[in-house]
């Protein structure tokens, strides 16, 4: 190919790739504020400081609680229907049973239990049916219960006030939360973490934990703190009715009161219509008895019924602080999650360390660059200043390239550049000692640099190739960072086999064989 | 010899080949030993599970103090250790997975309680926690990455040469690998997620070398019909020295650049790099041509088959 078209097609790659590295430097390196730039190569959370979060959703919990209300309707439409029948059990998450009594049936497939069973397949065994969840539902629930939980997670997070959050799914039921700039880690968690299942429940105080009815009643315990010490200091256990009389799904609004008396903070509930409507007939019916109201299977308080409530208004009174309240407040309007989450790993760094951690690796990046040009360029002179200024260019490569791609710089991958201007120079290093060989062998220069740029070729691709292998591998792991420090070196493997190749050949082209005569070169 | 071709003259790399032997054979005997006696790698979070906090305090503290005040409120097993420089005043506290401390919203706020009335003005700079569960999916998954490099490797390096160079470079990066992991295990340094991606990018870098020198060897061989291998492979690497020495050169100088001025939490990573970048070069030379010459023996390579045994008058020149 001509020279000159050669260095308009090489000039052009640079003015693109300065184009797209341009809002990085304005970013990071003018007065403009970094949120406002487009385009800009974006800082991983270790540089930056923030929060990373990989939780995963318990979707089976979903599926079981759907399988857990099927047997529960059920059974209360069996007795309405006044069905002979003995009881009707959950024996899996995905299986019930119901046992009639012998010689009696029931036809499901009529209304009213037409509606329970279009999800599950049916099997009858002498006195049992069993009614099975369909494989296809089960992926429905599950599906549907990940994408229920990344809309709550969604609305909780906004509460943060975090400027660029983002969630994403991850796999089949991970989901990851990066939350840039994040002060309050401890909220950050409070605000994520709970399932936020409330239930309202009545008690039954004649009974204890040792003579309840386990068929009708259930078990569940406040937890008392020690808030100074944080340390838990007693269960006080409530044995409560079965029956669920209200979900928080009815809840319209919930926010943070004062008690005009002790100045406690509390939530206080406002519910929509339905619900307001169903609590008004729980509490005209059981005036005088108590209403336990449990969060995530936690008894918050169990307060005395003294009159029907008809306004449609409940609180949740406890051990709050105000701040811990309004989050209360926030998570319970931001709705439940349709199954518990757990966290699977947690990567928080703060704003100071990030800092540091930019500055370090620039540091490494600027003494590491500064190595290899004074060893070049005393090593091979002014060829050695071909191979500096072909790494500078790749760096520039290397970062426009992660810009284009709205790719995320971390600290691995700041450690990747760092590591590819060592190993960029390689291949000049390739050509350079060919070049030496040949001009040992014969008295023409521009002969030896054309044998050596074409003999190192080969040798640079097969090197070239099999270290783009390992670094593909690398990119297979799942954890961000290290994808991080892989993407880079790929990049950086492929950026440089371009300018040390192609681009120092520019130079030796320009430099010397353009010369009528060439009599030395200097390497 | 032509007089237009320089003479050959090079160093007898694989006449030492049983030092070489004996050197990697010491390392890794260390190694596996120390391994068996540390009852496996000195895993970190990544692997194992658990919580990693760093800590920052205004002065500098003392360790058996900060102790105390754990055991004080009863907080069950803490790993505490400086991290860093000295004049930082930053401490590493590594929790297990079912630690009392536990991982949740009030976290900090504990840490708080019990480290903040002595010092105050702490800075709590990174928390990170790891799942036991994903601990064992990162270890899979980190084999895995390992295994496919590996493979992928395998595939494309016999592709290009022959099996046996394929098998060999292989094993000189599993030796590669397996030294890296003896110096952690010796040193007792955390295995974590990072020093994987060294040992990949390690890998990487000593397969370039090998490549290289593999290269240089078919090139001779075309060259030099009548030669042994064995002399061959020693011109080979003679003749690709310098380049070798030179590009090792330059990714040291950055790996101790990083080493130095990159910082703590990237400190293991580039140590890692520093000791492989060290034993690839050594392997490139010293253990992948020996390996073909090993692999080679009973059959004659075919370039040499004209003639069992190199020509006096040419092996004199």
């Amino acid at each position: 190919m001509n020279v000159r078209v050669k260095g308009l097609l090489i000039l052009g790659v640079l003015l693109v790739a300065l184009y797209y590295v341009f809002p990085t430097y304005r970013a990071y390196f003018t007065n403009a504020d970094p949120l406002s730039v487009e385009g800009k190569l974006n800082l991983g959370l270790d540089l930056q400081g923030g929060m990373y979060l990989d939780v995963e959703v318990k979707a089976g919990e979903a599926v079981r609680e759907v399988t857990r209300r099927t047997a529960q309707e059920l059974e209360d439409v069996m007795i309405d229907e006044q069905i002979d029948f003995i009881e009707v059990r959950q024996t899996s998450p995905t299986e019930a049973v119901i046992e009639m009594e012998s010689g009696k049936t029931v036809d499901l497939e009529v209304s009213p239990f037409d509606r329970f069973i279009v999800q599950y397949d049916l099997l009858t065994e002498g006195n049992l049916i069993r009614l099975t969840l369909r494989p296809d539902e089960i992926k429905r629930i599950r599906k549907n219960a990940i994408k229920q939980a990344l809309e709550v997670l969604r609305n909780r997070i906004d509460g943060l006030g975090i400027s660029e959050p983002s969630l994403q799914l991850q796999g089949e039921n991970s989901i990851v939360i990066q939350l840039p700039g994040l002060k309050d880690r401890d909220k950050a968690i409070r605000l994520i973490g709970p399932q936020a299942v409330l239930e309202f429940y009545l008690t039954n105080p004649d009974a204890t934990p040792n003579t309840y009815n386990r068929l009708t009643e259930i078990v569940k315990y406040q937890e008392v703190w020690d808030k100074a010490t944080n340390t838990l200091l007693r269960k006080n256990p409530y044995v409560l009715e079965k029956k669920i009389l209200l979900t928080g799904e009815f809840i319209r609004d919930a926010q943070v009161r004062f008690d005009p008396q002790t100045n406690q903070p509390y939530v206080s509930l406002s519910f929509d219509s339905i619900g307001a409507d169903r609590f008004a007939k729980i509490t005209r019916r059981s005036v005088g008895r108590n209403l336990a109201i449990v969060l995530d299977d936690k008894v918050q308080s169990a307060p005395v019924i003294r009159e029907a409530i008809t306004g449609g208004e409940a609180s949740i009174s406890g051990q709050f602080t105000v701040e811990e309240a309004s989050d209360l407040g926030l998570v319970l309007r931001s709705g439940s999650l349709p199954a518990p989450i757990q966290i699977r790993e947690e990567r928080t760094v703060g704003a100071s360390l990030g800092e540091d951690s930019v500055a370090a690796s620039l540091n490494a990046l600027l003494l590491g660059g500064l190595f290899v040009l004074v060893f070049m360029a005393v090593y091979y002179r002014v060829s050695g200043l071909f191979a500096v200024a072909a790494l500078v260019f790749n760096i520039i490569l290397i970062l426009s390239v992660l810009s284009a791609f709205g790719a995320t710089l971390t600290l691995p991958g700041m450690a990747g550049i760092v590591l590819t201007i060592g190993m960029a120079v390689d291949a000049n290093v390739l050509i350079f000692q060919r070049i030496r060989e040949e001009l040992r062998r014969t008295e023409n220069p521009r002969a030896a640099i054309k044998e050596g740029f074409a003999k190192a070729f080969r040798t640079i691709l097969d090197a070239n190739v099999t270290t783009l292998f390992a670094a593909l591998a690398l990119l297979q792991f799942g954890t961000g960072p290290i994808k991080g420090f892989a993407v880079t070196l790929s990049i950086g493997i492929l950026a440089s086999m371009f300018t040390a190749i192609i681009v120092t050949r520019l130079f030796f082209d320009l430099v010397y064989l353009q010369r009528r005569q060439l009599k030395a070169i200097s390497i | 010899m032509k007089p237009t071709t320089d003479t050959p003259h090079f160093i007898d790399f694989l006449g030492k080949r049983r030092f070489a032997i004996i050197f990697s054979a010491v390392i890794l005997i260390a190694g596996f030993v120390s391994v068996i006696t540390h009852g496996g790698l000195n895993y970190g979070i990544d692997f194992r599970g658990g919580t990693n906090v760093q800590i920052r305090f205004a002065d500098a503290v003392d360790l058996d103090s900060l102790r105390g005040l754990f055991k004080e409120q009863d907080l069950g097993n803490v790993v505490l250790q400086t991290f860093g420089s000295e004049e930082e005043h930053e401490i590493l506290l590594g929790l297990p997975v079912d630690s009392a401390l536990g991982t949740g919203e009030d976290l900090t706020a504990k840490l708080r309680g019990v480290l903040g009335t002595q010092y105050p003005g702490l800075e709590i700079r990174r928390i990170e926690t790891v799942g036991p569960r994903v601990g064992d999916e990162l270890k899979e998954n980190a084999l895995l990455a390992i295994v496919v490099a590996l493979g992928l490797i395998l595939l494309y390096v016999t592709f290009r040469f022959e099996w046996r160079q394929g098998v060999s470079a292989i094993l000189t990066l599993l030796h590669d690998v397996l030294v890296v992991v003896s110096v952690f295990s010796l040193l007792d340094k955390e295995f974590t997620l990072s020093v994987v991606a060294a040992l990949l990018t390690v890998v990487g870098y000593s397969l370039n070398d090998t490549i290289v020198v593999f290269d240089r060897i078919r090139e001779n061989q075309g060259r030099f019909r009548k030669q042994a291998l064995e002399w061959v492979m020693n011109l080979s690497i003679t003749e690709t020295l310098s380049r070798t020495l030179i590009t090792s050169g330059t990714t040291l100088l950055v790996v101790t650049a990083l080493l130095v001025l990159g910082g703590e939490i990237i400190f293991d990573f580039a140590f890692a790099l520093l000791v492989g970048v060290l034993i690839g070069t050594y392997s490139s030379i010293y253990v992948a041509s020996p390996l073909v010459l090993r692999l080679n023996k009973g059959q004659r390579p075919r370039s040499a088959n004209a003639e069992s045994k190199p020509a006096p008058e040419q092996q004199a020149s």
